[in-house]
């Protein structure tokens, strides 16, 4: 039998699995990364699948980054409302309102819906191929998977994202101009010009570039989580959950890094 | 009775096989290993399958067929051993030679592998975008067309995946190699899934394919009827090693207990020997 002296002389080899785990994840996922952008420049490039899965990321998110930002723009009208009442600065709900969309709102509920949608939704597709050997039935044909299907559906998120974020911000801007006049009467041009004229460059290009990292972000990970899925039906459903949650994180990650480069320069 | 070979000879002429003349070999696989952890799958294999003639890789499930020709055309990386593919070493190739080389092979895998994404023709028109040589459209359709119509399935043109069944699937998945002309056929359980009379009908095609296009080719299979058919060669496997090779008419009469009884009991779950009932079914 062990005494207590010789466990604490000789500790467990995995005495932290799941930061092991995670920290070696993240090293393979760096590595994709690198692979990524090794890979991107080189010919051949695949614009025509580039193109559709650009169409399919686009047209599949549309309605639902809408809608959301829609209803996103009508609660904070609402709900921000009363606070501003009791300062006497209800003037400035447009303006508010079209501040914390561009720069925050907009940005992130628009990444965190396309990690769940477009993220868990490249993790099944690839995931699927690889149990189903396409993946591999592709590399003996002469085509390079990962340029056909990893370089055009990271660089179609990389493009559509920043996309919907803008059509997310114009539906949450209509849908606080809606909220603004349940209580009140403003007309469309003097609302719009209240909310855009508050706006600075500072607010607008920040948000705006951040965008492009969320969807990489996205893009990369749906595809590292799909393409090195594990064989059987039971990696398909662990690529695409898995897809989803860490695509989520690393938008909030890169959502805090984006704030404390962004307050740097203001 | 209709037969599979038979049903089979409307798209493709089925020969009798006939003896390899000595040729060249096209693959030489020496002393392989493979192991997954600490399990070693391929202990030790060595095999060479000359041009034209087409070798039947048997042995239980799980004993390492498929890894053994995933390691053929490099989609495993062995431990330890050689694979030479035209005369080269696939461990010594660049990137684009590996490529090039992998053209010249076609490989048909267990389910078919089609894209779901895709039609059918345009699972068949995929691989042809990678040829140095882009065919124009019209002489696309036409490969396609041809490709199709040998391996019987003319009217799944526009189909998708999903509308075919397994053996359709498997049809298509060769048409799909077949169409990039290859030199190397490699079959992963072409067979396995499939009904016996679908079973007969796809080893009857893969014979006429080796005539028709004259490819050098490995069947992966545990279906003795299927080896029986369409190979020229048996080797057997077992425990990660080959335990036997020759003609399926060698091995029958083996005095060796594990072949013997691998045949056996083929024997025993069919009520006849394999050959019997080949020769009754292309009666």
């Amino acid at each position: 039998m062990k005494s207590k002296t010789d466990s604490l002389e000789q500790p467990p080899r995995h005495l932290f699995p799941v930061v092991e785990s995670f920290l070696a994840d993240s090293a393979l996922l760096a590595l994709f990364a690198v692979r990524f952008v090794r890979t991107v420049f080189q010919p051949p490039y695949e614009f025509r699948e580039f193109l559709k899965q650009s169409y399919l990321i686009g047209n599949k998110s549309l309605a639902l980054v809408g809608i959301t930002g829609f209803i996103i723009g009508l609660v904070l009208t609402i709900q921000s409302r009363p606070t501003l009442a009791q300062f006497g600065a209800e003037s400035w709900l447009p303006a508010m309102v079209a501040v914390s969309i561009v720069r925050e709102i907009g940005p992130i509920i628009t990444a965190v819906i396309c990690a769940g949608k477009v993220g868990s939704g490249i993790g099944a597709e690839l995931s699927s191929m690889r149990v189903t050997e396409q993946i591999d039935a592709m590399q003996v044909s002469g085509t390079d998977p990962f340029k056909y299907i990893v370089i055009t559906r990271v660089l179609a998120a990389v493009l559509m994202i920043p996309v919907l974020t803008i059509f997310s911000d114009a539906f949450a801007l209509y849908g606080s101009y809606l909220g603004v006049n349940l209580r009140g009467d403003v007309s469309f041009t003097l609302f719009f010009s209240q909310a855009l004229t508050k706006l600075t460059f500072m607010d607008v290009f920040p948000a705006f570039i951040k965008t492009f990292f969320f969807g990489f972000a996205i893009g990369l990970i749906g595809c590292y989580k799909g393409y090195n899925a594990n064989t059987g039906t039971e990696g398909v459903g662990r690529a695409a959950n898995s897809a989803v949650v860490a695509a989520s994180l690393a938008v909030f990650i890169l959502d805090m890094i984006a704030v404390q480069i962004t307050s740097i320069f203001m | 009775m209709t037969s599979a070979t038979s049903r089979s000879s409307e798209h493709l002429e089925q020969p009798m096989r006939q003896p390899v003349a000595h040729q060249p070999n096209v693959i030489e696989i020496q002393h392989l290993k493979k192991a997954f952890g600490t399990h070693e799958v391929l202990k030790d294999i060595s095999l060479e399958v000359a041009q034209g003639e087409t070798l039947a890789v048997l042995g239980r499930s799980g004993v390492g067929k498929s890894v053994l020709i995933k390691c053929i055309v490099a989609l495993l990386e062995p431990d330890n051993g050689t694979i030479l593919l035209f005369g080269k070493d696939t461990s010594k190739v660049s990137t684009k030679e590996l490529a090039a080389m992998r053209r010249r092979i076609g490989f048909l895998f267990q389910g078919g592998a089609l894209y779901d994404s895709m039609s059918v023709r345009d699972n068949l028109a995929f691989p042809l975008r990678s040829l140095q040589e882009k065919p124009s459209p019209e002489e696309q359709d036409d490969l396609i067309n041809t490709a199709l119509r040998d391996v019987g399935l003319s009217e799944a043109i526009g189909k998708m995946p999903s509308e075919l069944s397994g053996g359709m699937r498997k049809r298509v998945g060769l048409a799909r190699t077949l169409i990039q002309k290859p030199e190397i056929m490699l079959y992963d359980e072409p067979t396995t899934g499939l009904d016996p009379i679908t079973s007969r009908e796809i080893s009857g095609l893969l014979l006429g394919v080796q005539e028709r296009y004259k490819t050098s080719s490995i069947i992966i299979t545990h279906d003795i009827e299927c080896a029986n058919i369409a190979a020229d060669r048996i080797a057997l496997m077992n425990d990660g090693y080959v335990v036997a090779g020759g003609t399926y008419e060698e091995l029958e009469r083996s005095d060796d207990e594990w072949v013997g009884s691998f045949f056996a009991w083929h024997a025993d779950r069919t009520g006849a020997p394999a050959e019997a009932q080949t020769k009754e079914s292309t009666r």
